[in-house]
């Protein structure tokens, strides 16, 4: 019996009893609601044919009490389900499929095999269109208020891997705004616009009709210069929206919380992971839409003030893991044992096993060989630790996937053998061998047998090494005391630790001292002020005003900083250090600034009213700006927070005055996520959204309105009437772009981190460890990674102390083995290696036999530059020796 | 002071007593990325977690996706 798979989004079929997806975790089999017996009591084949009698099909649901501190609810989101609009014939017409499908399509372990293929004929579609805005920023029933926040950039990838499929199919993208407010968006979306064939059509449309023989669909839209087109596509995908998750209200009843009228958890402004209830937090897509950068430092953020909360219980109730005794083996002979992934069919549909195993067991000290379905599967992981202790082995070689995501993992099984963990190889046959070559199996499976047979050879010739266990200062010290500087202090603090906050400005508050008011209507001073107070109350924190880092040293767990600050010169110890210096409002050059009084920026403006400037009061008329100073060639990104700035000055201006006109001069309307019902409000009380485009932007000049009062004069083209219009303004308000704090290049240097290329701070993994450096122990959050809300802020530093916290709870902390060495006799001393090390764990040292390089092995990061440099091959990187380099290398060759 | 040796005493007793297994410091509930990230944060800084998670694998939305923006990245 075969049903729709749900994994793969319904496209293709799966049998009731079936594993999830092949990476799933637990990886069992599970039966869904399918099952013929569950259904009507008949069949049980399932029973029979397994020969562990692992079915049990009266298994029943257990009720579980559990007792627990705290919660965190992290329900995620629903992707929006376009079948309530009849207008987007989904499911109706077969090849208008939504963005998740097509995420499905694309995958390896998708439907197709990680082929695009239409549901009607199966065929590879030539022309794909794309529809943004599915169910989002339409206030009609069935579809959200709201902005998804996450489409636009996901569909422009949707458009870069289909032309990595085939470079020829033509992409046409019909959008709203393109909101790329987040880092790196921006240049995503030119690299996607930059490719041949994409069309990025700014129009609403209308699904017209599916060709009753070829299947394909029209859709209507209009452009400026056309008017109404029709246009035939093979495939129509649907950039769906995020709806709150399933369940989202009797979620809230269960736990007591409250939700806002969109269904997603009601926020405390001042703490976006508190709910309503103590103890309760929430983290990621139920906090409204985010993407998976925000999903994840949410969770350190939520992770963190469960610490503050339970941290008397710390370590009261986790288990700490102990591993056997190493065996000495690096007498004995080899004695290799081989272990080939299937990787379910992503390696075993291409690659042939069986024949690949037993050719294994020809090769040279391989005394066991062997198959697996997933290696990385628990289960499969106790066999390889099982089988090494029982064969005896000494090394380990598992032909899988990645080395850089499973390589811990298998170490660790290497380890439980009482095996040191560096007897450990990896060759790539999933990544480097069955995904690129898919259609070439014989191929494939002899490329798989060149890996393994190099990585049988580099088995051969691998060390032990130990890793160092470096103690942890306990202390942390935070750079910069705005707000996130000041969250991320605080909650460090809360959990026991002592925290350095240095603040180069005479006072804390950063940036947030100029903002007044939040859209959401929050009291800014006054959240800053209580923030402030509670810094300064707290035992454990020590602020430094008028802070200047004059040297900075050590590494993760023992850094030594020394800072000139009123207190005087201090030398600070600490184990961790964040780096949240905030950002600089830029200095506009254009539009009259600076010339004219009645020009400021988006910011000034904001104060002005705030203060009750009666010249921004009893202005008739205000023109705002947007995108000054950025999203352009200098400066690729979009400062993000600057069209809700200007949308909330503009709407508190209406407060004031609701005769007042205002204009909103946009290049696209970045209001993205829940911000967008401030734009529908803004639209609404008759404030002005004029579109201009970069190369024709608004020229402003004094003059004199009809009635002969002085005004500046703004002109604009406008590009849904198609000609110059001219407005008088009193106030100019300029959005001006936000830029790297003018001391990023100095702290990058200190401590030996690096910038993204807008010049922010660059995270080690956008994704994965999105508020941490390269550079262990040290931590980013606020502006200095990139611009943002301050609620993001908040998120984000909370986030930073999580991770902290993942260091500074333990007393030492673990460093590789694979570091550098030098053979002091081949070394010239000639520093070669020194000037290429960002990590400067190279020193070159007067010594009896004239200069040497020196490794402090705690600062390497087994990057490997300097053995490139070295002219005499002096330094070698340990595991990754020339010898062992040369091993895989003539094994290569030899057949 | 007291107060809180006498909820130390506490815990550990109910650590010790035998219904100590359903016992823990947390408990998250749903297992996509952010489920996930708070739950290893949490075991890493010395909490003992319990993870609820509704379908039949952790992993939520981003496992069904295939490379992720910006940087293109497997998202396994
Ligand atoms: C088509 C598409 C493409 C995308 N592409 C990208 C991209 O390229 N880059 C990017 O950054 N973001 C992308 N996103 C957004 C990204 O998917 C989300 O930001 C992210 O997955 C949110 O993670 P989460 O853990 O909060 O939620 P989810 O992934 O939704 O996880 C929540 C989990 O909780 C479980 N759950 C729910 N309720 C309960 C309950 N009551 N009890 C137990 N378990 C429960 C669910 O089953 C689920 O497993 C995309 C989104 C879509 C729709
Ligand atoms: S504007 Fe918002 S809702 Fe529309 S596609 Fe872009 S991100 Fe999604
Ligand atoms: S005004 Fe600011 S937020 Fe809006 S698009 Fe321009 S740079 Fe981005």
């Amino acid at each position: 019996m075969q049903y729709p798979d749900v994994f793969n989004q319904e496209i293709s079929l799966n049998k009731a009893v079936h594993i999830y997806f092949p990476q799933a975790i637990p990886l069992v089999a599970y039966i869904d609601e399918s099952c013929l017996y569950l259904k009507e009591n008949k069949c049980q084949i399932c029973v029979g044919v397994c020969k562990n009698n692992a079915i049990d099909l009266k298994q029943a649901p257990v009720t579980k009490d559990l007792n627990v501190g705290a919660v965190i609810l992290a329900a995620g989101f629903e992707p929006y389900d376009p079948k309530v609009r009849a207008e987007y014939h989904y499911g109706e017409f077969q090849n208008v499929i939504t963005s998740m499908d097509f995420e499905r399509l694309l995958s390896s372990t998708g439907p197709y095999s990680g082929e695009i293929l239409r549901t009607s004929d199966k065929k590879h579609p030539h022309k794909l269109a794309w529809i943004q805005c599915v169910g989002s920023r339409q206030v009609i029933e069935g579809g959200n208020s709201y902005c998804s926040a996450v489409c636009c950039t996901y569909a422009q990838k949707h458009v870069i891997l289909t032309k990595d499929h085939d470079a020829d199919a033509e992409c046409t993208i019909f959008h709203n705004d393109i909101r790329s407010y987040g880092k790196d968006f921006e240049r995503f979306y030119d690299r996607t616009n930059n490719l041949p064939g994409v069309r990025f059509i700014r129009s609403y449309t209308s699904i017209v009709k599916e060709d009753p023989v070829t299947k394909n669909v029209t859709i209507r839209y209009s452009t400026p210069d056309d008017g109404v087109k029709e246009e035939e596509f093979d495939m129509v995908v649907l950039s769906i929206g995020l709806n709150p998750p399933v369940g989202a209200q009797e979620t809230a009843q269960k736990f007591g919380i409250e939700l806002t009228a969109h269904q997603y958890c009601k926020l405390n402004p001042a703490n976006p992971m508190e709910t309503n209830r103590r103890g309760i937090f929430v983290s990621g897509g139920f906090q409204g839409p985010i993407d998976i950068p925000e999903s994840v430092f949410s969770a350190s953020g939520a992770g963190s003030q469960i610490g503050e909360l339970l941290d008397y219980r710390r370590g009261k109730l986790s288990i700490e893991r102990v591993y056997p005794e190493e065996r000495d083996v690096s007498a004995e002979e080899p004695r290799i044992g081989v272990f080939v992934c299937h990787c379910g069919a992503n390696i075993g549909r291409v690659v042939n096993v069986p024949d690949t195993v037993e050719y294994c067991k020809t090769l040279p000290y391989v005394v066991h060989a062997q198959e697996q379905l997933f290696s990385c599967a628990t289960n499969s992981a106790k066999e390889i630790t099982d089988v090494t202790k029982e064969k005896g082995l000494n090394r380990v070689v598992v032909a899988a996937c990645s080395l850089r995501t499973l390589e811990p993992l298998f170490r660790d099984t290497v380890r439980e053998a009482g095996i040191n963990q560096y007897y450990f190889e990896m060759p790539n046959i999933r990544e480097h061998n069955s995904w690129v070559h898919s259609k070439e199996k014989e191929v494939a499976t002899e490329k798989a047998r060149d890996l393994i047979r190099m990585g049988v050879a580099r088995a051969c010739s691998l060390e032990a090494l130990q890793e160092f266990e470096l103690p942890v200062n306990k202390a942390a010290l935070v750079v910069g005391g705005g707000v996130a500087g000041m969250s991320c202090s605080l909650s460090i603090a809360n959990q026991g630790h002592e925290v350095y906050l240095l603040e180069k400005d005479s006072d804390l508050g950063g940036i947030t001292r100029r903002v007044h008011s939040t859209l959401d209507g929050m009291d800014v001073q006054e959240y800053l002020q209580d923030l402030k107070r509670k810094i300064y109350q707290h035992p454990l924190i020590h602020v430094y005003t008028n802070a200047v880092i004059t040297d900075a040293t050590g590494y993760v767990g023992n850094f030594v900083t020394t800072v000139k600050s009123s207190r005087g010169v201090a030398e600070i110890k600490h184990g961790a250090a964040v780096i949240a210096i905030g950002a600089d409002l830029s200095t506009p050059d254009e539009y009259l600034y600076g010339e004219d009084d009645r020009v400021m920026t988006h910011l000034e403006l904001e104060e002005r009213i705030h203060a009750g400037d009666e010249k921004v009061a009893n202005a008739e008329s205000v023109v705002m700006i947007q995108c000054v100073g950025c999203r352009n060639e200098d400066r690729n990104y979009c400062s993000r927070i600057c069209c809700s700035e200007s949308i909330k000055n503009a709407l508190k201006l209406k407060e004031i005055n609701p005769e007042m006109d205002i204009y909103i001069l946009f290049r696209d309307v970045r209001t993205y996520g829940l911000k967008e019902d401030y734009y529908r409000e803004a639209a609404s009380k008759d404030i002005r959204f004029i579109r201009y485009e970069e190369n024709d932007k608004p020229v402003v000049e004094p003059g004199e309105s009809d009635e002969g009062k002085p005004v500046l004069k703004v002109t604009v083209t406008d590009f849904v009437l198609g000609n110059k219009i001219e407005l008088d303004a009193d106030v100019l308000a300029l959005a001006a772009a936000i830029v790297p704090s003018e001391e990023t290049n100095k702290l990058a240097g200190q401590f030996k981190v690096v910038l993204s290329p807008d010049g922010f701070f660059k995270e080690a993994h956008v994704k994965l460890r999105p508020v941490e450096f390269n550079t262990e122990g040290v931590y980013l959050c606020g502006l200095a990674h990139y611009p943002k809300f301050l609620q993001e802020t908040i998120n984000q530093a909370y986030g930073a102390a999580g991770r902290v916290l993942t260091l500074l709870s333990h007393d030492i902390v673990i460093a590789s083995g694979s570091v550098c060495q030098v053979d002091e006799k081949k070394c010239m001393g000639c520093g070669a290696c020194a000037s290429v090390c960002t990590y400067g764990s190279l020193a070159v040292q007067e010594t009896r036999q004239g200069k040497k390089v020196t490794v402090n092995p705690v600062l390497c990061k087994g990057c490997g530059l300097c053995n490139a440099k070295c002219p005499t091959g002096a330094i070698q990187l340990k595991h990754f020796t020339d010898d062992q380099i040369t091993s895989q290398i003539d094994a290569m060759v030899a057949e | 002071m007291g107060e809180e040796q006498l909820l130390q005493e506490k815990i550990q007793q109910i650590c010790a007593s035998p219904g100590a297994s359903n016992f823990g410091d947390v408990l998250v509930v749903g297992g996509g990325i952010s489920g996930i990230q708070a739950a290893l944060d949490l075991a890493t800084a010395g909490f003992k977690v319990y993870m609820v998670e509704k379908a039949p694998s952790i992993g939520g939305h981003m496992a069904q996706l295939d490379k992720t923006f910006p940087t293109n990245d497997c998202s396994m």
